[in-house]
């Protein structure tokens, strides 16, 4: 399988607050993540999530090193729209990411800028809100639909470029529970069905465990790398990092320490639940 | 409280008057307004009024609406209609204390009130018909030949229909600041003008700094939407002249040319 996105050596820095000193975001980044899969990204707040996502489409570009984009250096400015098109980003607030006020004219946005002809761009607005689930709702006024709506309707919008690969930045931080869970669900059917790369930075273990590999950042290296499995059971690691883990994997933590033996990989409720029936029969 | 702004509001719907090409609704309403300041006699504004009662009842849209738009205004139209009854000169009709009444200024008063009352439905009607991305992608397209001249006429667009996007927007977000600012103690209902104006500061300067922070957020997911300008941009939706605009045109002309002759003969 073809490799999507790799960083090599990438560094990046931030001016200060007394705008001299630089506070360098990354040293030496280097990341491949393979085309098709779902990745999530996991991190605490300021560790660097946000601009590595955006070096990924070039809206920042590395300092030092490189970012390619399916083979294309982002580094290259006669490439730019064709790298913004292949790799789409979704960021957290839906309501600052909308430019229109009715839903398909939104979703006809990034198709327009392309220079698609019309009745292609009409094709491409109607499979994506189909995607997403949104087709019922296309002339509606976006301030008008609930928050997971909004933002199944701020993935259509880039779904309609035909990425590759889409980048979402914390895209349920702010939606409800019952929100949440839409947006996950159609980034899943999209990963699954579409064989779109998903690359998945969020806040939430529950949303982490549903992805094939983690990677953890912390102060901008790569923590640790792997499927969840493979990174959840490194409970004290992550601990020392001030990460949380998911629910089930703390509850099965705190049993081992107290001297049982418990499989800490049981990451959903389901598995977590028949580790412990398990281990009450025994 | 903001809620009931009506200001830019779009009624969707499906009349004559919704489904007339909105590059040919805004010349409408343009040669509208030109004819209503050409309008000095009860014939042409008579004629100028069926005009517009004709294209709201095609419309379909509640009176009740135009009216409600039309509250915010009350007190300039009150105003001017005063100024106009006290201050014109000539036959005295009736007179107390400091006041005279004269016919010429019943006339004025009459005739503005109308004029003002007209001008603001028949906008009114526009963007109650038109959507506003038709409204901007026809005043897009009708100012076109000005790019020519060097003229930002895709950005102009591009602002108008991203203003308009975030009307309610930045509304509830106001709804909620004040809502906070309340919470905390803040008070906005008593004490004199000034002092009430004062009062806003803690509203509006949050209200700017996430307007700021959301233009940002904007502007990034713009571009990660392949935004670059006006240049190679297409439309999902064409606009298309139909027959329909064809019969608007001739009426408006018609009833344009109607007020021209009849200002010419003194009418």
């Amino acid at each position: 399988m073809s490799i999507a996105i790799e960083t090599k050596d990438l560094h990046f820095s931030y001016p200060a607050r007394d705008g001299e000193t630089m506070l360098p975001v990354f040293r030496d980044l280097d990341l491949q993540i393979q085309e098709g899969s779902f990745v999530a990204v996991l991190g605490h707040n300021g560790c660097g999530k946000s601009t590595l996502a955006k070096h990924f489409n070039a809206i920042l570009l590395p300092e030092g090193g490189s970012v390619h984009v399916f083979g294309r250096d982002t580094a290259n400015e006669e490439l730019l729209l064709e790298i913004r098109r292949t790799v789409g980003m979704v960021f957290q607030n839906p309501d600052n990411q909308m430019v229109a006020n009715v839903v398909e004219e939104d979703v006809a946005f990034a198709p327009e800028n392309l220079g698609v002809p019309s009745p292609e761009i009409r094709k491409r607005v109607d499979a994506a809100l189909k995607a997403v689930g949104m087709y019922d709702y296309r002339r509606h006024a976006p301030h008008l639909l609930s928050g997971g709506q909004k933002q199944r309707i701020a993935i259509a919008g880039v779904i309609a470029m035909e990425p590759r690969c889409i980048v979402l930045d914390e895209p349920t931080a702010m939606l409800d529970p019952h929100g949440r869970e839409e947006v996950m669900q159609t980034i899943e059917r999209l990963n699954r069905e579409q064989g779109i790369t998903v690359i998945l930075i969020t806040h939430h273990m529950t949303e982490a465990i549903r992805a094939q590999r983690v990677i953890v950042m912390h102060e901008g290296a790569v923590l640790t790398d792997g499927t969840p499995k493979e990174v959840f059971v490194q409970v004290e690691l992550l601990k020392n990092a001030g990460l949380a883990v998911p629910a089930t994997t703390e509850l099965l933590f705190h049993l081992n320490r107290q001297g049982h033996s418990l499989p800490l990989d049981a990451l959903s409720i389901e598995e977590c639940a028949q580790a412990l029936c398990a281990w009450a029969k025994a | 409280m903001l809620k009931d702004i009506t200001l830019g509001q779009y009624f969707p719907g499906n009349s004559p008057i919704h489904r007339l090409d909105a590059r040919c609704k805004l010349m409408r309403v343009v040669v509208y307004i030109v004819a209503l300041f050409l309008c000095k006699s009860y014939f042409s504004y008579g004629l100028a009024l069926l005009f517009l009662i004709t294209a709201i009842a095609l419309s379909r849209i509640r009176l009740k609406a135009l009216f409600k738009g039309m509250k915010t205004l009350l007190i300039i139209i009150l105003f001017t209609a005063l100024i106009n009854m006290f201050y014109t000169p000539g036959t005295v009709l009736a007179k107390f204390w400091i006041f005279t009444i004269t016919e010429e200024g019943l006339r004025n008063a009459l005739f503005l009130v109308l004029r003002i009352v007209m001008l603001v439905s028949g906008t009114f009607l526009l963007t109650y018909t038109t959507s506003p991305i038709d409204l901007t992608d026809g005043l897009e397209s009708l100012l076109s030949p000005l790019k020519k001249l060097h003229f930002p006429v895709h950005e102009l667009a591009m602002m108008m229909s991203i203003a308009l996007r975030f009307i309610p927007t930045l509304i509830e977000e106001t709804d909620k600041i004040i809502s906070a600012q309340k919470a905390r103690g803040a008070d906005f209902e008593s004490g004199n003008l000034f002092r009430r104006a004062k009062a806003l500061i803690p509203i509006l300067i949050p209200l700017f700094i996430s307007a700021f922070r959301r233009a940002e957020e904007l502007a990034t997911a713009m571009e990660c939407r392949c935004y670059h300008g006006g240049k190679g941009r297409t439309k999902m939706k064409q606009l298309h002249y139909h027959m329909i605009d064809a019969i608007a045109a001739v009426i408006t002309l018609t009833v344009f040319a109607g007020i021209i002759v009849l200002r010419s003969h003194g009418l």
